[in-house]
């Protein structure tokens, strides 16, 4: 689905990863782990073409991404949902407007059913017609991953999705990323989070990847 | 398939709504309009004149009898048959002392005693579309009637047409340099939605939004600020004009400074072509503005 071969990427001078190489599957869970400032960020922004890789080649559903044009970046962002770290909202719009953004932009009718489903079960139902400014950290995070999954992607992407929340609703979130990935969906998240790496392993295969020394490895069985 | 109109809605509300662009823009439109109309009015109006000197004018000439006044009426009656048999000729008529006496009055005012000024006889000719050669037919009159001088109005017909027509030139041009500088302005006020946008922007590419959706939003809400300015500064415009005197024959041009017939139907073609201006310049706007985000 998404692959990246012998990629490299830097700030300015100095690379930040060089020869990496990942192969996303279909239905296959992955998290990501690495020390702050390792390039976990990085690396997820080159999984749905935030940034180009300096070298190396990436493919996005049989595509290259140099070869792809706007419009094909477009439909590929469709099919990959993603949860910012940064949680980037527009401000005029409601939650629930935001959450449904996805829908919107593909020109897809709105469920208001489904959409007041994944609301409760993020936990934002009586936060609906809030402005993202009105949101905790928390809250913003759990209406990020709302949005990623509303249009049911087939990769879902996520930096951190529980950085900001408790550990009940981080085992509630995770939940609904395990369902997702039964369903077939791909998993990748970024975290530094061990509890929830080891919770995910209770109810999925879980593939965890760490950066290290500029290159990514699997990590073994003691995570 | 999405209802288009449901769609284009839908890209509208996804931009926050900017207050000052949307004035600057209707403002802009609404006065460009204003000054277009009077452009079109000046342009159609020099039109006419043009059309009316190089048409009318055209096909008259005046033969002025400078005699004395014993030959006065013999020469007058030779000079009348010789335009008569000219080929190209339609009418030719001796003016009356009623006539030449109202011709006289705007400078000498009604009580002109003509019998008592030596006053040149004046026939009016009216020529055929042919025309006529009128180098031969001086040649003729010198012949038959020494006194008479032909006028075919070319001396100050012709400098008058051509400034009519460099007027009217000026008003196309003027209309030109409105629409133009019309799109400046929009493009300008494209440029800093899309720039205060920039972070809505960058959201909706990385839900997956094409430019298309993004730049329609930038684009409807432009065009419509364009086309609703513009009409309210073409029913003004059309109001001032409307508010002109009369066309007279003593104000000359400027009374005759307005729209008429099926000429009323050239602002109403103002605001739409506004709201083209306004689509063509915010769509290049945001296309440009939409590359430089992934």
């Amino acid at each position: 689905m998404i692959q990246l071969a012998d990629v490299s990427y830097g700030y300015g001078d100095a690379d930040l990863f060089s020869g990496v190489s990942l192969d996303l599957q279909p239905g296959s869970f992955y998290f990501l782990t690495g020390p702050s400032g390792s390039g976990k960020t990085t690396l997820l922004k080159l999984c749905y073409m935030d940034l180009l890789a300096t070298s190396g080649k990436t493919t996005f559903f049989g595509k290259d991404a140099r070869e792809m044009e706007r419009n094909d970046i477009a439909h590929a962002r469709r099919r990959i949902g993603v949860v910012h770290q940064d949680c980037r909202f527009l401000d005029h719009l409601s939650m629930s407007d935001n959450v449904s953004l996805p829908l919107e932009v593909a020109g897809k009718p709105r469920d208001t059913e489904n959409l007041a489903e994944l609301l409760g079960w993020v936990g934002l139902s009586s936060r609906a017609h809030a402005h993202p400014p009105e949101l905790s950290g928390g809250e913003r995070q759990r209406a990020a991953l709302a949005r990623a999954v509303i249009t049911a992607p087939d990769v879902i992407v996520a930096d951190e999705p529980t950085g900001n929340v408790d550990w009940e609703m981080s085992e509630r979130l995770l939940s609904l990323l395990v369902e997702l990935n039964k369903m077939g969906k791909t998993v990748l998240i970024a975290t530094h989070d061990l509890n929830l790496i080891r919770a995910a392993k209770a109810q999925v295969a879980v593939r965890v990847l760490r950066i290290r020394d500029r290159k990514v490895q699997e990590a073994g069985a003691d995570l | 398939m999405p209802n288009p109109t449901t769609w284009d809605n839908r890209a509208d509300r996804v931009v926050p709504p900017s207050g000052y662009t949307a004035r600057l823009t209707q403002f802009t439109a609404g006065a460009m309009a204003f000054l277009t109309v009077f452009a079109l009015a000046l342009s159609l109006a020099t039109g006419r004149l043009a059309d009316r000197w190089s048409s009318e004018l055209a096909r008259s000439a005046t033969v002025r009898i400078s005699a004395p006044v014993e030959q006065m009426g013999i020469q007058s009656d030779a000079a009348l048959k010789v335009l008569l048999a000219t080929p190209g000729v339609s009418s030719a008529r001796i003016l009356s002392k009623a006539e030449q006496q109202s011709l006289l009055a705007p400078w000498f005012g009604p009580d002109l005693p003509l019998d008592a000024l030596p006053i040149p006889a004046l026939i009016e000719v009216v020529e055929t579309s042919d025309g006529v050669d009128t180098a031969g037919l001086r040649l003729r009159l010198q012949a038959e009637a020494p006194g008479a001088v032909l006028d075919d109005h070319t001396r100050w017909r012709q400098p008058l047409v051509k400034a009519a027509d460099r007027l009217r030139f000026l008003g196309v041009v003027a209309i030109v340099l409105i629409a133009a500088a019309t799109a400046s302005m929009i493009t300008l006020a494209a440029n800093s939605a899309l720039a205060a946008n920039g972070q809505v922007i960058q959201v909706l590419r990385l839900v997956g939004a094409l430019d298309t959706f993004i730049a329609r939003a930038f684009v409807r809400r432009f065009t419509l600020r364009a086309f609703w300015g513009a009409l309210v500064g073409t029913i003004l415009g059309v109001t001032a004009i409307l508010a002109l005197p009369g066309a007279s024959t003593e104000g000359g041009f400027l009374t005759g400074l307005g729209f008429q017939g099926l000429h009323w139907l050239w602002p109403v073609l103002i605001p739409p072509l506004a709201g083209i201006v306004a689509f063509v310049a915010t769509r290049v706007a945001a296309f440009k503005a939409l590359k430089g985000i992934t």
